[in-house]
């Protein structure tokens, strides 16, 4: 209403100092985790002959591209103090939808339509719960964890869909150039979206402010419900763009789809830097981190570990990212007493 | 300067703390501090927010371990390793918020940590619910042991945690502002029994903001200043405004500012708001330049009404009316963009946004105008921020400092700088100087008057009779969630405010208006 | 006056009786007592591990490694078996519990010492327990014939009309009950988790109860670790595999809440029940077991709106004839 009035008092000013937050940004987790990625690189380049050929990286990063998109969406969800467990069973639910159409005729854009369409309506339907009935995402997506695959199981059974067409498989098996996937494109393109959504604009400053005090947050005229309501829309609907890729590169349906990919979803985005309990993380963070768990699981697979004692590094890795700077602060406490 | 204690008591204390220091990462909280606390006398502990007052309860009780010093009871040297050995050597302490469990029975919360046992090591609940009985029969407690917690309002929560304290066989007993929730009745009430854990012996240690309240309970007192002992003494000994002076180091009239009491046309227009359980039949105006003061008890509904007023809470009927045309608030974003905007009570929860940096606090509401299609321009929240934090004389060092790190009196700078920069039409501060020293409290009364002189209108909920009488152009009182009066001019005096929020009608001069 | 809580417990009691009651109109056989134990036999394992998970959420925490600390227990005491076959099962059952016990106890100190979420730490755990199964049995399948009799013999042996397997479901509530009600861990378990703040300062230390109830809920996976391969008399590694969620959901259906500090031993049973005679009713219907998952589910999602909406906080009581009404 009024023009800024002039202070009775000579007021002191406070300088602004922002200069240094690009150095910040790298002078803390990311620059870690970037040097764990390099060296990992490293170890793997002189562990096995194979290692360093295009086309096996290009390969290896079907290890993480579909669970980082998911990821991107997951961070801002974790940032903002909720979480989606069920985003796995939201991929097998949107699967199982596009196999069911695929019956029904569909072409490829119309079962892409509707693996987004569901995955949409998935992540309302958390959504719904969470803020508008208010009850605990952890519990809630629990249980549609359960509700959507089994779902998928009531509709399968044993049974598998087959028979997509040979232009729905560009998704998941196609190439840009060279050895440059689909996949590896729409990776980019979505962590610059999510980059810039969570970085560049209000939305993802609201985002922050309700992850550190959703309390004051709202009193601050923020819509809380409604900003976290479009986060579990977006989880969901990444997990329906992880579905498309998913099916599209298997080339089938069957309702243990994804199995278990939520932990290494959360996995990503807690070793990226996001903090559990909500407030604080960073796109860049999830993005090294996806490189990170991508180029471990390929080195190990190229040495011929199998899968299951691969998820013995991805725990310990999540379980180490988190433990070790704070045993190494309790270490170095006690070493000033 | 100081009061060293004029003659020797005659008794020993059962607790002394001496030479004691607590340094945090960058603060001295407590500096070579003193404290005695004698058998059968009320202590009372006085000082500033920030005097070190919480920190020495929280060294009492074990939470905290001390950097230097002593502490002795029946002059036998102690060390506190965890919050269990200050239980064990008697002392108990009652909080500010009580703090006990809800989910429990009154004889559980009584009792736990140290529930009377069978011969098979198991808790022996009846045996615990018959001394839970004695004990609250004791002290009178309208309620028995079976009770859930949960089911008990505050008061009688203040009552568990004192018939807790009396199980422990406490020597020691603490009470942390445990009047700051209460009615009259029941400070009333609470007062009786202090006197009781007296006449037993107990020493207490009695934590208040309030002067009639320690002259009227407290036989000892001892001040803090910024974390160091300035005196003790009997508070027989002394007279109020010495032992003001005492703890803030400087004299202090409170000197509110002058203003012009010309207000503008009117701005809010409030009628028939109601909530089923919380406030009924609620209609004023507000008028442009006005700081209009709304005085009640705790728990008269003032705050429950601005945060329905705010678009929090949905009132079940009323209309509001801004600038003439009827506007609905349906939530805070629709109250700020309306003009109306809420300074809440309690910062830490509802105010700052702990974990941004002050610019991003300050310019959270203010995003629309800052940012061009809903992307940040950062040139342009630092310029606003800059403006802002500039005209509140924001002490920090840098702008993009997490608000965290500020000093409350900051903090709440940021909290109001933040709507500020919102160019509201008119502003509500829940207890704006509650907490804050009397230093800052004078900053705070002026900036509020430069506010009115500029056109803003004022909302200014306090329960503080000088800040309500000192500042306000009009005065609404509430009463059990209606509005029991509505004051100015001549009308405003203590008497007359207090009768009101009472609800005492018997005096017939008084019932002017 | 009534309270809160046993009224959730009578509705849910309600629920599965009328599951029992549609059931029995179509298929009377289902209600015999031959039947209904065991369903109960069956839902053993559920109720053992969801009271143990009880202990952990009303302290605020989750424990998702249970099911994968479950399968590794069971490995381990499958292949000490074959390795020696002459081990009395006494021992090998104190060895399920140790180890079991050792494996939540590595859950609690990195909540305890490392303040880590729980929720990350034990799904980290979840899956390093799944990978080590595969490390020590390289992958390979432990089956009934290389046990000994008396190792898969012991859950069916009948004691009293009851299978071992239920004696060890009954004991365990039985304990449970007494622990929760009538002991000092029991009461400072409510207490960490209604106000950690309070438990401070009636001395009773957050971290380290937190870690004990980590400790109880690991000893029985470790218990029903054993219980499981030597019913089933098969170990690989992925047994029970996603059981833990089955587990968070008999909780929530019990109405235990997951802010922690809100549950009770009678809701953690019922809750288990009930999962157990939807899944047991379901073939006897005709309905095809894989309805199983999309049911728990939505019962989860049903229990945690129920729950949210009775404990839901009612605004203060200021006005007069407001406090009259109520």
């Amino acid at each position: 209403m009024t023009d800024a009035p002039q202070p009775a008092t000579q007021a002191r000013h406070v300088p602004d100092r922002l200069n240094s937050s690009a150095a910040r940004l790298f002078k803390s987790w990311e620059a870690l985790l970037l040097a764990v990625a390099i060296s990992i690189f490293m170890i793997n380049s002189f562990a096995s002959p194979y290692f360093l050929n295009a086309w096996n990286l290009s390969d290896a990063t079907f290890n993480f591209t579909e669970k980082a998109m998911i990821a991107f969406a997951m961070a801002l969800l974790i940032i903002s103090g909720e979480i989606d467990l069920s985003v796995a069973s939201i991929i097998a639910l949107a699967s199982t939808a596009m196999g069911l159409a695929l019956q029904y005729g569909a072409g490829t854009p119309e079962l892409v339509m509707v693996g987004l369409t569901v995955g949409l309506l998935c992540g309302a339907f958390n959504g719904f719960f969470v803020t508008v009935l208010g009850l605990p995402s952890i519990v809630v997506t629990i249980g549609t964890m359960s509700l959507f695959r089994g779902i998928s199981f009531i509709i399968l059974g044993d049974d598998a869909f087959r028979g997509y067409p040979s232009s729905f498989s560009w998704f998941g098996q196609g190439y840009i150039y060279w050895v440059f996937t689909v996949e590896m494109l729409l990776f980019v393109i979505i962590a610059i979206i999510y980059g810039v959504l969570l970085h560049k604009t209000n939305f993802g400053r609201a985002v922050y402010a309700i992850g550190n005090n959703p309390t004051a947050a709202l009193f601050s005229g923020i819509r809380v419900q409604r900003v976290k309501f479009i986060l579990f829309l977006l989880t969901g609907l990444m997990s329906g763009v992880a579905a498309v890729c998913l099916t599209s590169r298997l080339g089938s349906t069957r309702p243990s789809i994804a199995m278990g990919m939520e932990l290494e979803v959360v996995t990503m985005v807690v070793l990226g830097g996001v903090n559990i309990l909500g407030g604080s993380g960073t796109i860049p963070g999830v993005v090294i981190a996806a490189f990170v768990m991508g180029l471990v699981t390929f080195g190990l697979g190229l040495l011929n570990v199998p899968g299951i004692v691969m998820s013995i590094f991805i725990g310990l890795l999540l379980i180490g990212v988190i433990a070790l700077p704070r045993l190494w602060a309790m270490v170095a406490a006690r070493r000033k007493a | 300067m100081t009061h060293p204690a004029p003659h020797a008591p005659d008794v020993t204390p059962i607790v002394s703390m001496d030479m004691i220091t607590k340094t945090f990462p960058g603060v001295k909280a407590l500096d070579d501090v003193k404290l005695d606390l004698y058998p059968g006398q009320v202590t009372a502990l006085v000082g500033e927010n920030g005097a070190g007052k919480s920190t020495t309860v929280k060294i009492l009780t074990g939470i905290y371990k001390t950097d230097g010093g002593t502490i002795r009871i029946d002059g036998q040297p102690v060390s506190f390793a965890a919050p269990n050995d200050a239980a064990k050597a008697g002392i108990t302490a009652i909080h500010q918020e009580t703090v006990l469990f809800d989910e429990l029975s009154v004889a559980e919360n009584i009792y736990i940590g140290h529930a009377p046992k069978t011969r098979f090591g198991l808790i022996d609940t009846s045996e615990m619910h018959r001394a839970a009985s004695a004990l609250l029969a004791e002290i009178g407690a309208p309620f028995n042991s079976h009770t859930q917690l949960r089911e008990l309002g505050i008061a009688n929560k203040h009552l568990v945690a004192i018939a807790r304290a009396l199980s422990v066989d406490a020597r020691v007993v603490i009470m942390d502002e445990p009047t700051a929730a209460l009615s009259h009745k029941e400070i009333e009430e609470l007062y009786d029994l202090v006197d009781t854990l007296k006449s037993q012996g107990k020493a207490i240690l009695f934590i208040s903001h309030k002067f009639d309240e320690i002259f009227r309970i407290a036989d000892r007192y001892t001040v803090f200043r910024d974390g160091a002992f300035v005196g003790d003494g009997r508070i027989a000994d002394i007279a109020e405004d010495d032992l003001v002076t005492m703890m803030v180091g400087r004299s202090v009239d409170q000197i509110f500012p002058a203003r012009a009491h010309d207000v503008g046309e009117e701005v809010l227009k409030v009628v028939g708001y109601e909530h089923p359980t919380e406030f009924s039949e609620i209609n004023f105006s507000l008028n442009r330049g006005e700081i209009l003061g709304f005085y009640g008890l705790v728990g008269a509904g003032r705050s429950e009404f601005m945060q329905a007023l705010f678009g929090i809470t949905k009132p079940s009927k009323g209309v509001c009316r801004i600038n003439g045309d009827i506007t609905v608030i349906r939530s805070p974003a629709d109250a700020v963009s309306n003009g109306i905007v809420y300074v809440p009570e309690d910062r830490g929860k509802q105010g700052a946004v702990i974990g941004l940096p002050i610019f991003q606090n300050i310019t959270l509401p203010s995003l629309g105008r800052t940012s061009r299609r809903g992307f940040l321009q950062m040139a342009e929240e630092f310029k606003l921020a800059r403006e802002y934090s500039q005209r509140l004389d924001l002490r920090a060092a840098a702008l993009d400092q997490d608000v965290g790190n500020l000093s409350g009196g900051n903090q709440q700078k940021v909290v109001i700088a933040k709507w500020l920069a919102t160019q509201p039409q008119v502003i509500i501060l829940d207890e704006p100087t509650k907490g804050i020293d009397i230093g800052s409290k004078a900053a705070v009364h002026e900036f509020m008057a430069e506010l009115a002189a500029q056109g803003l209108s004022v909302i200014m909920v306090s329960s503080e009779i000088p800040e309500v009488i000192g500042m306000s152009d009009r005065v609404i009182v509430m009463r059990e969630g209606r509005i029991a009066a509505e004051l100015n001019g001549a009308d405003l005096s203590p008497e007359i405010l207090v009768r009101h929020a009472a609800g005492i009608t018997s005096s017939s001069e008084g019932n002017a208006a | 006056m009534m309270r809160l809580v046993p009224v959730r417990e009578t509705i849910l009691a309600g629920a599965i009786l009328v599951l029992l009651i549609l059931v029995a109109s179509r298929f009377p056989g289902f209600v015999a007592p031959s039947n209904l134990a065991n369903v109960f036999n069956d839902t053993a394992p559920l109720i053992i591990l969801a009271l143990g998970q009880m202990v952990v959420i009303l302290t605020r925490c989750i424990d998702l490694s249970v099911a994968a600390n479950l399968a590794l227990t069971g490995m381990a005491v499958a292949m000490i078996n074959v390795a020696m076959p002459g081990l009395p099962i006494p021992v090998i059952i104190a060895i399920a519990i140790l180890l079991g016990g050792a494996l939540g106890a590595i859950n609690g100190v990195l909540v305890w010492k490392l303040a880590i979420p729980p929720i990350v730490v034990t799904l980290g755990t979840m899956t390093i327990f799944r990978g080590i199964i595969f490390l020590i049995s390289d992958g390979k399948w432990v089956n009934s014939h290389e046990m000994s009799p008396a190792f898969t013999g012991v859950p069916r042996m009948v004691l009293l009309g009851l299978p071992v397997l239920s004696w060890a479901a009954i004991v365990t509530i039985f304990l449970f009950a007494i622990m929760m009600a009538r002991t000092q861990f029991g009461r400072s378990i409510f207490a960490v988790g209604g106000n950690p703040h309070a438990a401070v300062y009636t001395g009773i230390d957050v971290g380290k109860t937190q870690f004990w109830a980590f400790v109880v809920s690991g000893a029985l996976a470790g218990l029903t670790g054993y219980l499981w391969v030597s019913r089933f008399a098969v170990a690989y590694v992925d047994i029970a595999g996603g059981f833990e969620l089955e587990v968070v959901a008999a909780c929530v259906i019990g109405g235990i809440s997951i802010a922690g500090g809100i549950g009770s031993v009678g809701g953690a049973v019922l809750g288990a029940l009930f999962l157990g005679v939807v899944k047991n009713a379901l073939p006897v219907v005709n309905i095809s077991p894989f309805w199983q998952l999309a049911i728990s589910g939505s019962a989860i999602l049903i229990a945690v709106a129920f729950n949210a909406r009775a404990g839901r906080k009612k605004g203060r009581i200021i006005l007069k004839e407001a406090e009259g009404a109520k």
